[in-house]
């Protein structure tokens, strides 16, 4: 993925990001202690986001081309590559505690550069929808400011309603 | 004259106007009739990822049912969302048969039922490729502008996923490229022209643009580009819009144009004078002045 380099002027600002290089630092330390058992792995959560999804979690081999190259990465608190990794892992609750699938652009990049062939795109819309078929909005409409509805085009707003409530 | 069917999307009757109006002068100029369909559906603008909904397919079926009353063979779109959402479900119809009989079974108060190759939904630069041909599109060309420098910005809805790209490549596509180097203007190099906008992150996490849109703006920048030249609505708002907040807070930010593809080609055949430029945050005509073009 394109970073920012030293020199870049973003790297100046407050506004943008603040600090690139501090964010990344600043991702939580995973290393954990599993216990794993097929029950913990076949957990309902995990057989949902594949039956919506309808792609083959396991097939991945953490190559990370996904990660690198996704254009929002560097806001998410787990990169792409992690999700799959914890999916794996029957780690589900951990990735809908953080906001790496609320950060997702649906770029569809993931997905065609995966070498195996697994669609994250849809990996993330599916658990995405988990947390939306429970009737939980990530973002209210309602709320959503008369400046914004007023100057934002109507493309902005529906796509990002479809993604973001139920 | 050959005539089109024509679906424009929600946008681009209101802050895509100028993408659509251009457009039309644009074939109108190149012989071609754009005729829009006279019932059309917003087509949701992202394409359904879910396998197990089949609810947000439907408008985009019911469009192209509209479409495949018409007669005619294809149905010309602009907007890039509404080209990346038809085609997506066209193909999932055509290939699911449980998906296809279901949805079908559901609209069974439409007249005629949709089977997925009935309409060929084309993008705009496909069909300046393939049915008008870019040569004849250069032949139409009176006025050429001195030294123009374009970055030419695909985006992602065009390109992904490689099913429905509207160029053999998504990593490295061509055609934009092709289509203006036959116009005579030479595009520069420019590495972010497949990078994500941020998308529709700019209603609520607009850092997320902000960050995407200086970086795609400081590649097109520092290669040398006077304008960038995109397809999208929502690409074209995002780095638009963004463009004055980063001109405040980032040091030695440089703003640059943002124009539609149809807009640059119309000015190019002479179909610009008409051309309304309130819809930009970036005014387009200081530059556009200093090559020549108006």
């Amino acid at each position: 993925m394109d970073r920012p380099n030293a020199e870049s002027a973003a790297f100046k600002s407050n506004e943008i990001g603040a600090d690139r290089n501090d964010y990344v630092l600043k991702r939580k330390d995973r290393s954990m202690n599993l216990k794993l058992s097929s029950k913990e792995l076949k957990k309902e959560g995990i057989e949902k986001t594949v039956e919506i999804s309808e792609a083959n979690i396991y097939s991945c081999y953490q190559c990370g081309k996904c990660t690198a190259g996704c254009p929002t990465s560097e806001f998410m608190d787990i990169p792409p590559h992690e999700v799959i990794r914890l999916l794996q892992l029957g780690q589900i609750e951990e990735i809908l505690n953080e906001n790496t699938i609320w950060i997702c652009a649906s770029c569809i990049t993931c997905a065609v550069r995966c070498p195996k062939g697994v669609d994250l795109s849809k990996i993330m819309e599916a658990l995405r929808q988990i947390v939306l078929r429970k009737n939980v909005n990530h973002v209210h409409p309602n709320k959503v400011s008369k400046e914004k509805l007023q100057t934002l085009p109507q493309i902005a707003l529906i796509a990002n309603f479809r993604k973001f409530t139920h | 004259m050959e005539t089109v069917s024509y679906m424009p999307g929600c946008t681009l009757k209101t802050a895509g106007k100028n993408f659509e109006e251009s457009a039309i002068r644009l074939l109108e100029i190149l012989g071609v009739t754009v005729e829009e369909l006279e019932r059309w559906f917003c087509c949701g603008t992202t394409y359904s990822l879910s396998s197990d909904n089949l609810m947000n397919h439907l408008a985009p079926v019911r469009t192209l049912l509209r479409a495949k009353e018409t007669g005619r063979r294809e149905l010309l779109v602009l907007c890039s969302m509404c080209y990346n959402t038809l085609r997506r479900t066209q193909d999932l119809v055509l290939h699911d048969q449980e998906k296809r009989d279901k949805i079908n079974e559901f609209m069974y108060r439409e007249e005629t039922t949709f089977s997925g190759d009935e309409v060929r939904v084309v993008h705009l630069l496909n069909y300046l490729k393939d049915n008008v041909g870019f040569e004849r599109v250069a032949e139409h060309i009176i006025r050429k502008p001195s030294d123009l420098k374009i970055a030419l910005y695909y985006g992602c809805m065009l390109l992904r996923p490689e099913e429905v790209s509207i160029d053999e490549s998504s990593e490295d596509p061509v055609i934009m490229e092709e289509l203006f180097s036959s116009c005579g203007i030479e595009p520069v190099y420019f590495p972010f022209k497949t990078e994500c906008c941020g998308s529709y992150q700019t209603v609520n996490k607009i850092d997320i643009v902000l960050s995407r849109a200086e970086q795609i703006i400081d590649s097109a920048v520092n290669n040398g580009a006077d304008m960038i030249v995109t397809s999208c609505p929502l690409c074209y708002h995002n780095l638009d819009s963004s463009q004055e907040r980063l001109a405040d807070t980032v040091f030695g930010f440089r703003n640059i144009p943002v124009i539609y593809i149809s807009q640059l080609l119309a000015l190019l055949v002479g179909a610009g004078d008409a051309a309304d430029y309130s819809l930009h945050s970036v005014d387009p005509r200081p530059v556009l002045k200093e090559k020549g073009l108006i």
